[in-house]
């Protein structure tokens, strides 16, 4: 189903902040936050909702904590329950190591097959277009699972104004690779930088979300400020965070989890209850919150959207 | 004040006889191991008290998960604190060390049993066919399950009784297949991390140290 979403065109230019006055906004904010939180008595460590700036203006989309059927997952675990090795292996590392991460300035090198590559800044990339709210379930690979309130822009306008070209099968991504300010890769978990990558038509699909905020806020920084994936209907790791690079290619990329242990990742990694992992039963899940687990869904509920672009393949040859 | 002076009467007392060894381990050394080896468990009893009144993220966004990593951690950690105690006799001469081993080899099947017991009866909630499918299908639960066995029948043999009754020499044989649970326990840590961790490589290592301890001392007797 394709969901009519405001080109960049469609933006006026009057609504566009200058990026002086952006700046200006965000600085403001911070300031009155670090105020605010000062004041807050007992306030928690991490980014907190006192300290993230707000994004306003955002667009309700079908996809809503109505239409999700379950409840959010409380913002103090969706930010303090993260798997994001640049920051340590502990479920509680981002939260305590990414603290004085700094997601500003930013930029992402676009390259491959494209007609626009070049080196664009997080403004330039963010704000010709309208802000959406979209209400994901999130399934992790290890069998647990969030429903999340993003913030973000659909992948597929990004890409339309990056325009591919026509030898172009497959968008490739990159997390920063900087072990200064993400001390987790100084040690080699894994191969970094962290890589993934989806094929075109998944990438332009109207789910795949270019991410930017979760519960209204900017991204905190343990979920992958300032940029990040979301491909709902794929297990977590897909989802890339803190995104420096994109790549038009026309041949597969690699896949940091595939590289590690192939047998276990493979390139789609859809959500798929019946397709076995050597490590975790995928049949089920335990929502965060909740005690019993529960079946999990063929492509974690969103076979509606999504199954047509995998006819006739194999999803067990194809894991 | 009587009270005080009465204290420092008694501190004055001149003990007549020192405690001998015996009584030394019986009655100090083995409470005091008896007290740390629970504290694991009472801290977390201490949590989950917690959690049921009024703090639920004592344990985390996912305290499922907390408790089954909270006990392996421990059952790993007791594994290798019984095997490293006859390295230690080697290394410090001091034989009636060996005497501390057996409880803290039952602790260490103390704690392996709740982990196994916190996946059954909390993570897997008594899901048999699920419990069953782990067991057969993914390694690192094999492995696990294959030291539980292991640990299952150390612990069951480890009376005097039994040592009588199956003889000292087959008694030891079957003893020292501990090695083989602690190579199983540090394998199924580093099959469960992902990526390569820091965590089960440490605990790896030390395996080996104590190993290797052995072994030295196994050649230079010869």
């Amino acid at each position: 189903m394709l969901i009519r979403t405001k080109k960049a065109s469609d933006v006026k230019s009057s609504e566009i902040t200058p990026k002086s006055l952006f700046d200006q906004r965000r600085k403001f904010l911070k300031t009155a936050a670090i105020a605010g939180a000062g004041l807050a008595i007992g306030s928690i460590g991490g980014s907190t909702k006192a300290d993230a700036a707000k994004l306003p203006n955002l667009t309700k989309t079908r996809w809503n904590a109505k239409t999700v059927g379950k409840d959010l997952t409380p913002y103090r675990s969706v930010t303090g329950y993260n798997n994001f090795y640049e920051f340590g292996t502990g479920k509680t590392d981002p939260i305590t190591y990414a603290k004085d991460f700094e997601p500003r300035p930013w930029a992402i090198k676009v390259d491959g097959l494209c007609e626009n590559p070049g080196t664009y800044s997080y403004e330039d990339l963010v704000n010709p277009h309208k802000l959406e709210e979209r209400v994901y379930r999130f399934r992790c690979v290890e069998a647990w699972s969030m429903v999340v309130p993003w913030v973000g822009i659909p992948l597929g306008d990004i890409i339309k104004r990056l325009s591919p070209t026509g030898d172009a099968k497959y968008v490739a991504f990159e997390t920063l690779n900087d072990p200064d300010r993400m001390p987790g890769q100084r040690r080699r978990v894994l191969q970094w930088p962290y890589r993934e990558g989806l094929r075109l038509d998944e990438a332009m699909n109207p789910l795949t979300l270019f991410t930017v905020g979760l519960y209204g806020e900017e991204l905190p920084n343990q979920n992958g400020a300032p940029i990040r994936l979301v491909v709902p209907w794929k297990y977590g790791f897909k989802s890339i965070k803190s995104i420096v690079r994109i790549s038009f290619t026309a041949k597969q990329p690699p896949t940091s989890w595939n590289m590690s242990a192939p047998r276990e990742y493979g390139f789609y990694s859809n959500v798929n209850p019946e397709v076995n992992h050597p490590r975790w039963s995928q049949a089920k899940e335990r929502n965060i919150g909740e005690f019993l687990k529960k079946p999990t869904l063929m492509l974690n509920g969103y076979e509606e959207e999504v199954a047509a672009m995998y006819a006739g393949m194999d999803m067990r040859k194809n894991f | 004040m009587a009270v005080s002076e009465s204290w420092t009467a008694a501190l004055a007392t001149p003990i007549i006889r020192p405690m001998s060894a015996n009584t030394l381990i019986r009655r100090v050394l083995k409470p005091i191991i008896w007290g740390l080896s629970l504290a694991p468990a009472v801290w977390l009893c201490w949590l989950g008290w917690q959690v049921l009144h009024g703090n639920p993220d004592t344990l985390g966004a996912n305290p499922v998960e907390y408790l089954n990593r909270y006990l392996g951690d421990w059952a790993l950690r007791f594994l290798l604190i019984a095997l490293s105690v006859t390295p230690l006799r080697i290394l410090t001469g001091w034989a009636q060390i060996i005497r501390f081993r057996r409880l803290l080899g039952l602790f260490a099947f103390f704690y392996v049993a709740l982990h196994l017991a916190s996946y059954i009866g909390v993570d897997q909630f008594f899901d048999w066919l699920a419990i069953w499918q782990d067991i057969v299908k993914r390694t690192y639960i094999t492995i696990g399950m294959a030291a539980f066995v292991l640990l299952t029948v150390l612990a069951a043999t480890s009376t005097k009784g039994m040592i009588k009754r199956l003889g000292g020499k087959r008694w030891n044989g079957l003893h020292k297949t501990v090695y083989a649970a602690g190579l199983l326990g540090c394998i199924h840590f580093f099959m469960m991390r992902k990526g390569v961790q820091l965590e089960p490589i440490i605990y790896g290592g030390i395996l080996l140290a104590l190993f290797a301890v052995r072994g030295f001392n196994g050649l230079r007797r010869r």
